[in-house]
């Protein structure tokens, strides 16, 4: 395969540009060693049975832009959750844009990668939690080689912070093709609050793929709500991989809502490490054209008296694909789990495809563990109800598509996201449903 | 049938050792250990084939080679060794009966042990037995009645040689010979089996029975089963399986296919009790079975199961729905005690207009044991109306084993609807403690409640069936209170 040839050997350069005497660095040559021997997945692999990276790997990706792009905040604007105020943290083809962000570090840091990796003062942190909860499959160990810019937040204890932190990747397209490796790690100490909302956009089209790895650490009775828009164009593709290592009684919720992009794969994992944790997995997917979506999940259910939560819904028309693979796995010592998986789907074309595998690992017996998977179509006599009262065609499609996704959007806490989900929606059905929530 | 009470109940769970663990002192004519194409050429002139037979074989042997053992099941073992297997073996006076007296005493003792005594079969339940001991059938019976009606009903060789048009157009149509490891390997070495054939507009008037049994150490039972319903036809089609206990393990890798023409229906009912391994997973019989239908327009398979036995189990009763309006149903309860392991489900491919299928499987694990429900619903995009509905229940008994279900759904079509649904529990303390309450002690609540959990699946299973099926229940249970 060209492109793992190239970026086994673009290491080296990155060696060049980065600090190899910091102790992160043993940790990038362990992982570019594992990306050698792993390579890409390939559709031979169990998890990768309904995608294949083909079509995404034949680019020539470039692997360090040039980046002197500015882009002015008012022609961004529109990607940013921009009514309400968010501390934000920007990236521009990789690179920090501090004249789009507001960062801080009064009682809570939120800042960047780099320079976590290599302050002094960050590095207890880094030793704790860098590269810990992520998995070593070869897709994360090419990003944990290359890791070097990304969102670091760390929230100490008893805080809620007072306003969402926004975190956005921007690519420019100044390179005919363009690979970006963006590492987040977030880590939530004991009592505390924080709201998240994260973004891929590509400002033209020429071919993006982003690898992105985002740890996230919740400690005892912290709460976390990530949100995660996923609307780029048609020559973006996303490979999102997430992990989530959650303490006793924390709370964690990752909304993710995939209306866009070439290839949309989210790997989401939870792992409970403690007693009484609540988790919540919920997605929209509203896909068209020849977009393809794959949501592979997993919670792992370590511990005693915890629950997880996830309801994945999937609208896809035209040539679409969309896949769920969700897992669940309950250890022997994991008594009195209650775990939830509901997977919805509504095919309305017939070119469209959706393939899932809603999945059970249980070996506890006390446990209460369900999991429902449907594909169907819109209710005719819910729809004749609605025509009978003089709604158009269109529009009543809509307002159901609408409600059937409804579920998703009232676990979601901040009204100005809901709003925005709500209007892509109905730019996505194509209607104006004259009503926000 | 003698009516079974409460008090045989509690005899049967005192002996907790496999009660069909005996071993039956039968001349064996058996080939060398070992597998090439001379193995297979003497198999097949053993059989009396003519040539395009062992042609067929050889080419399934040749595509096997090349073939690579599964291991994406969710299973573990010692994989067997293919070269130490004698590839056939059948008992060596074999005599054509036409009544039970010719019948070697000593086989007659082991129908006996296995309950099955022919005689009574016979009178009471009305089912004609083409039994099946070490693969070479040794009794038919009612074959008078059956060929009034001209339903063919013998071995699958007595089929190669008497009808070969009818086996040479359908054999290795629904399952095809390099359909996966398993099978092939049984395309190329099956001693024998069971051939069915039910004519145009004929209404098979009883259940058609095979009990198969491995017996003579050391042979893998690779065992080929063929039912062809022509148009409008119906058959009621039962199997069932016991085996000696054995300490080194057992491989049996059957092959069965199922074509139903238009309007046809076939109902297909196993009950599985081959020998699990002892308590310490020792042992126990390797079974990987190839099991799949084919529906014609309007046409009907129902597959029926009740997976006791076996230390492995892999094994995945599929439906092709290929014409429109055909219907595919499978019901299936695997039970896993001790350390056995089982990897089972359905396949459902939807290929035709209208076409509906069903899937309710139960899964009970205990001891140590591993379950997994693993099944396919595939909808084609020229299958529109297509409709689905599927069910996994899983019951769990005490924490060291599993439950696994792994269902694959794949769409196509906009008209689809398909549902799943899934539940894991226990048994609620609060149900023994109601069945105690009553003075039902917590041995035969648990037996109650399982019964209760897989009527869905025992009613389906005819009549005769379902009794033998809900003491298998209970006595493979049997010792996992805790």
């Amino acid at each position: 395969m060209e492109l793992k040839e190239k970026l086994i050997s673009s290491f080296m350069a990155f060696e060049n540009l980065v600090d190899v005497d910091l102790p992160v660095h043993d940790v990038r040559s362990e992982a570019i060693k594992r990306f050698e021997s792993q390579g890409f997945p390939s559709k031979k692999e169990e998890n990768w049975k309904y995608t294949s990276l083909n079509n995404v790997l034949k680019h020539n990706y470039s692997v360090f832009p040039k980046h002197d792009n500015a882009i002015e905040y008012n022609d961004v604007k529109k990607y940013f959750i921009h009514d309400i105020d968010t501390y934000k943290v920007v990236f521009i083809d990789g690179k920090y844009a501090s004249h789009l962000s507001q960062t801080t570090h009064e009682g809570i840091d939120v800042c960047l990668m780099s320079s976590a990796l290599s302050k002094p003062k960050y590095q207890p942190i880094i030793e704790n939690y860098f590269d810990k909860v992520a998995t070593k499959d070869g897709l994360t160990s090419l990003n944990t080689a290359f890791s070097c810019e990304g969102a670091y937040i760390h929230i100490g204890k008893n805080i809620s912070v007072a306003k969402p932190i926004q975190i956005v990747h921007f690519s420019t397209g100044s390179e005919a093709a363009l690979m970006l490796q963006p590492r987040n790690l977030i880590v939530v100490d004991e009592n505390s609050h924080v709201q998240i909302i994260e973004r891929h956009q590509s400002l033209t089209d020429n071919p993006v793929l982003t690898n992105s790895v985002t740890e996230i650490y919740a400690d005892k009775r912290a709460i976390v709500d990530y949100y995660k828009i996923q609307n780029d164009n048609e020559n973006a593709s996303l490979i999102d991989n997430t992990f989530i290592d959650q303490k006793r009684e924390s709370v964690t919720s990752v909304h993710t809502f995939s209306f866009g992009g070439k290839l949309t794969r989210n790997n989401l994992n939870f792992y409970q490490n403690g007693e009484r944790i609540d988790s919540t997995l919920k997605g929209v997917t509203i896909i068209g054209n020849k977009q393809h979506v794959d949501h592979n999940t997993l919670v792992h259910h370590i511990e005693p008296n915890c629950e997880s939560h996830q309801d994945y819904k999937g609208i896809f028309g035209d040539s679409a694909t969309g896949v769920f693979n969700g897992k669940v796995i309950v250890n022997k010592e994991a008594q009195k789990t209650n775990a939830f998986q509901a997977n919805n789907n509504i095919l309305v074309s017939d070119k469209a495809t959706i393939n899932t595998k809603p999945q059970l690992e249980i070996f506890a017996d006390d446990v209460k563990c369900s999991h429902g998977c449907t594909i169907g179509q819109l209710d005719e006599s819910a729809m004749f109800y609605l025509r009978s009262r003089g709604i158009p065609e269109k529009e009543a499609k809509a307002l159901l598509m609408y409600a059937f996704s409804n579920n998703v959007l009232s676990s979601v806490k901040i009204p100005e996201i809901k709003q925005r989900i709500t209007k892509i929606i109905a730019t996505k059905l194509g209607v104006n449903i004259g009503f926000d929530l | 049938m003698s009516k079974y009470t409460e008090d045989d109940l509690r005899e049967e769970l005192k002996t907790k050792e496999y009660e069909y663990g005996f071993y039956t002192d039968i001349e064996s004519d058996t080939f060398p250990v070992g597998l090439n194409e001379d193995i297979i050429k003497a198999i097949s002139s053993k059989k009396e084939e003519p040539l395009w037979m062992t042609e067929w074989r050889l080419e399934s042997f040749r595509a096997w080679k090349e073939m690579l053992e599964p291991e994406w099941a969710n299973v573990n073992y010692v994989k067997p060794d293919f070269q130490a297997i004698s590839y056939y073996s059948a008992p060596n006076k074999k005599p054509k009966y036409d009544s039970l007296d010719e019948v070697d005493p000593e086989l007659l003792e082991t129908f006996k042990k296995l309950g099955i005594s022919l005689d009574e079969q016979k009178k009471l339940a009305g089912v004609a037995m083409d039994v099946v001991v070490d693969s070479v059938s040794v009794a038919t019976t009612f074959k008078k009645t059956l060929n009034e009606k001209g339903i063919i009903f013998c071995s699958i060789s007595e089929a190669i040689r008497e009808y070969p048009e009818l086996v040479r157009k359908y054999i290795g149509t629904v399952v095809p010979q390099k359909d996966n490891f398993y099978a092939a390997l049984n395309s190329a070495v099956f001693s024998d089996g069971s051939f069915c054939y039910i004519p145009k507009g004929v209404k098979c008037p009883m259940e058609l029975s095979t009990y198969f049994r491995i017996n003579q150490a050391g042979t893998g039972q690779f065992e080929r089963t063929l039912v062809i319903a022509d148009e409008g036809s119906y058959v009621s089609y039962l199997e069932g399986c016991t085996a000696p206990s054995r300490d080194e393990n057992q491989l049996h890798a059957a092959v069965v296919e199922l074509i139903a023409l238009e309007d046809a229906e076939i109902k297909y009912s196993t009950v599985q009790n081959w020998f699990p391994g002892n308590a310490e997973g020792k042992g126990g019989v390797y079974n990987f079975v190839t099991k799949r239908g084919l529906c014609e327009k309007n046409a009907k398979i129902s597959w029926t199961q009740v997976e006791t036995g076996s230390a492995i189990t892999w094994k995945y009763p599929s439906c092709v729905l290929k014409g429109d309006n055909s219907v595919g149903e499978f019901y299936s309860i695997a039970v896993t005690n001790n350390f056995q392991q089982a990897d089972t489900g359905t396949k459902m491919i939807h290929l035709g207009k209208n076409t509906k299928s069903t899937i309710i499987s139960k899964g009970i694990s205990a001891g140590k044991s591993q379950n997994s429900y693993r099944g396919l619903v595939q909808i084609s995009s020229r299958a529109d109306n297509a409709r689905n509905f599927s069910q996994c229940d899983s019951l769990l008994m005490g924490n060291e084993c599993g439950a696994h279900t792994f269902p694959y759904i794949e769409a196509k079509n906009k008209t689809a609807k398909i549902e799943h649904e899934a539940t894991t529990s226990k048994i609620g303390e609060d149900q023994i403690f109601y069945c105690n309450q009553r003075g039902i002690d917590t041995e035969k609540a648990i037996a109650l409640i399982v019964n209760g959990f897989s009527k869905e699946v025992l009613n389906k299973l005819p009549m005769e069936f379902a009794v033998e099926a809900q003491k298998l229940l209970e006595i493979s249970l049997e010792g996992s209170v805790g």
